[in-house]
């Protein structure tokens, strides 16, 4: 059963540009740095689905261990992400990313 | 039927993506990240990516968004908070994600054209031919990723420590 004789491989590019899309808007919308690091894992997840459809409209696996690779990195990335943000919360008593304006001056 | 099935997933993981962002509560705005990740499964799975769709809810349903879960918890936020950027603000965000919407789709829609579709192999996304490749071709970047996961432990570890002079 093939996916690509009943959707083109342009649908997918377009759902996946659409999530992108959100990431970048939440990540410049919102205050909460929680919510800003929610929406880059929604943006490596967008980049994810398009590198899967590639790789089965190629028939090619290495697309897919790239998957893998992303994931990895994004594992890593939340680790330390959510570390910082404990002890920024620990300092300021917030995860607002306007009390982060020192560097301003 | 498979198309249903993708425009079902599709609409969702949108909708679920756009849920994200716009609610005032951050627990409910991870509960609506793990929807979207369902969806992508799902779409994995329409994609006969079997095993990454396995890893994909393992990993990211399993084990980042109860990472997400326990620091919102830890840190009480389950409450109204946020103080909201202001209306320009909000509006240049909306007008930006708009604008980089267009542009991706306006030079991504030619780009599938010159791109041969390859005889359809559905044994692809099966663990052991992915295992061919990322143990053949892929050695080097494979351990390379474990120094990297060594490293952010380490860092993790490091920055979310208590200082002892503080206690």
């Amino acid at each position: 059963m093939n996916i690509f004789q009943v959707i083109p491989l342009n649908h997918y590019i377009f759902l996946s540009a659409l999530l992108f899309c959100i990431g970048v808007t939440g990540v410049l919308f919102r205050r909460n740095a929680i919510i800003i690091f929610m929406s880059i894992e929604l943006m490596l997840n967008a980049v994810n689905l398009m590198l899967a459809a590639f790789s089965t409209y190629l028939a090619d696996g290495a697309g897919q261990v790239f998957v893998f690779f992303i994931m990895v990195v994004a594992a890593a990335e939340v680790a330390v992400g959510l570390a910082i943000l404990m002890m920024i919360y620990r300092n300021t008593n917030s995860t607002d990313i306007n009390v982060l304006n020192k560097l301003k001056w | 039927m498979l198309t249903y099935a993708f425009y079902f997933l599709a609409f969702l993981a949108i909708f679920s993506g756009l849920m994200v962002i716009l609610s005032k509560n951050p627990v409910f705005s991870v509960l609506y990240l793990i929807m979207t990740f369902f969806c992508i499964a799902g779409h994995y799975i329409l994609l006969n990516a079997q095993f990454l769709a396995a890893v994909h809810v393992i990993v990211y349903a399993g084990a980042i968004m109860v990472l997400f879960l326990y620091v919102i918890m830890m840190m009480n936020l389950n409450k109204e908070t946020e103080p909201h950027k202001n209306n320009y603000l909000r509006f240049a965000a909306v007008i930006s994600g708009g604008l980089l919407l267009l542009t991706l789709l306006a030079s991504l829609k030619g780009a599938v054209t010159p791109l041969e579709q390859q005889p359809y192999n559905a044994d692809i996304g099966l663990i052991g031919n992915l295992g061919q490749t990322l143990f053949k071709e892929f050695l080097v970047p494979f351990e390379v990723s474990s120094i990297l996961f060594l490293t952010a432990m380490v860092g993790a570890v490091m920055l979310a420590k208590r200082d002892k002079k503080e206690a």
